[in-house]
């Protein structure tokens, strides 16, 4: 009786170790047949995404190669951010770099800002966010272009007070039924062209360290 | 039972009687969060339906050599693999649409409504019967999906097949029709709330139309289909 139970038991262990060998073996077939596609249209997204808020004309490098990353302290976030290196001829142009409002009304917001070697902004876009639809949500450039209120701007000093939302006295509207959103994305920005002002030269002059091959994040 | 009866039959209850998403209410989970725009519902029932029909033909035509103990783990890991599989190729091929699906799209493989299929149908009936269960239910499931996104899309922000391009390519910018103008979203309907509002009329409108159906109906003797869904009831 025994005995039998354990052969049966073997045997639906066997069985079950080769299904679970086979689906294996499907879901890596699949991944090997699309994983250069995957790869491909990450690189696009971040290639058109870069190439809205920097001309493509400005700059003649091959821009998501020239990337650098930044230490999480520098910006103030939990995580690493990396900065993507516009240059026209080795000279310097503008840089793109990602970074994290960590408060927004619901959570993180992901920005990806661009800035002119002469600390003025080119462009921002919102990657990722959880906003209220509706409301926290014009800070897509799908929905709203309130984001782009920020291309030309330029930090007159550290502490410059026009850049916060009107409400708090600043230059940038606010939405109605949603200020915390806008004034989050204000403050990320801000950090960020203060950071790239005092930075600029070691920004530019670091080795590039970090490949779409390797930030090509698997965001689930 | 002639054979051409039994597809009608598997048809009827995929469809209407047993609808996954309005009777068994199975798979809720997705079905309320990625309803807000039409795109997205279809997106995601396509997704489910190919997994579905993938699933149960797989299922029945290796449910000879699943002895009944294992068979569950078993059912799991082949959903699993077709899923991760439909997501990858998601992510390859229609990627933006896969980035605003999100999390759901590898949420499939704990909807209720495919493990049920395959352990309540699949696992018992031949292949050809059993892919096209899977066919019927998935659109059963999806058709639900389209309506709910169709109603919250209209309702929430006036437009239909908003961000098509994402799932067809840039060609379906055309199919974007913008119903009425609003200044602000109705946020209600969009937001989740909202789709457990809309889910619940529907439900009230199929059982009133099964309820006039009834009516309607002289009653005839019952004819009792012996054969077609034996355990419903345990789920």
């Amino acid at each position: 009786m025994a005995k039998t139970l354990t052969i049966a038991m073997s045997k639906n262990a066997q069985l079950l170790a080769l299904f679970a060998v086979a689906c294996t073996a499907i879901v890596a077939i699949v991944h090997l047949l699309t994983k250069d596609e995957i790869e491909f249209q990450q690189q696009q997204k971040l290639l058109r995404n870069l190439n809205s808020i920097i001309a493509d004309n400005s700059y003649n490098n091959v821009i998501y190669q020239d990337c650098l990353i930044l230490p999480s302290a520098s910006l103030g976030t939990a995580t690493a951010q990396k900065v993507y290196r516009a240059r026209n001829n080795n000279t310097p142009v503008s840089a793109a770099i990602t970074t994290i409002a960590p408060d927004g009304y619901n959570g993180n917001i992901e920005l990806l800002i661009a800035i002119n070697i002469d600390g003025t902004v080119s462009g921002v876009r919102t990657l990722k966010h959880q906003e209220t639809p509706g409301l926290g949500d014009k800070i897509e450039i799908r929905k709203s272009d309130w984001i782009n209120s920020f291309v030309g701007k330029k930090l007159a000093n550290q502490n410059d007070s026009r850049w916060q939302v009107k409400k708090d006295g600043g230059m940038f509207d606010q939405f109605t039924g949603a200020t915390i959103t806008p004034r989050a994305v204000v403050k990320a920005v801000r950090n960020t062209v203060n950071y790239f002002n005092s930075h600029k030269n070691e920004l530019f002059d670091s080795a590039s360290n970090c490949h779409i091959e390797t930030s090509g994040k698997e965001s689930l | 039972m002639k054979f051409t009866d039994e597809y009608k039959e598997l048809a009827w209850q995929g469809l209407w009687k047993n609808n996954p998403g309005l009777v068994q209410l199975l798979g809720l989970c997705p079905l309320l969060a990625v309803t807000s725009t039409l795109t997205n519902a279809i997106g995601l029932g396509l997704a489910t339906l190919f997994v579905l029909i993938c699933s149960n033909a797989t299922v029945s035509a290796i449910r000879q050599w699943v002895p009944k103990e294992i068979r569950i783990p078993i059912f799991v890991l082949i959903i699993a693999s077709f899923v991760t599989c439909v997501q990858l190729l998601m992510n390859a091929y229609t990627f933006g649409l896969y980035q605003s699906l999100g999390i759901f799209l590898p949420l499939i493989v704990t909807n209720c409504a495919i493990i049920g299929r395959a352990e309540a149908y699949a696992s018992k009936n031949p292949v050809k019967q059993a892919s096209f269960d899977g066919l019927m239910m998935g659109l059963g499931f999806l058709l639900v999906l389209m309506l709910l996104g169709a109603v919250r899309e209209v309702l929430g922000q006036g437009t239909l097949f908003d961000g098509a391009n994402l799932l067809l390519g840039d060609w379906a910018n055309v199919l974007r029709i913008e119903v009425y103008q609003l200044d602000t979203q109705f946020l209600l309907v969009i937001l989740p709330p909202g789709a457990f509002i809309v889910m619940g009329f529907f439900i009230a409108i199929k059982n009133v139309i099964d309820e006039r159906i009834a009516q309607a109906k002289p009653k005839i003797v019952n004819q009792e289909i012996s054969r077609v869904r034996v355990n419903f009831d345990e789920k």
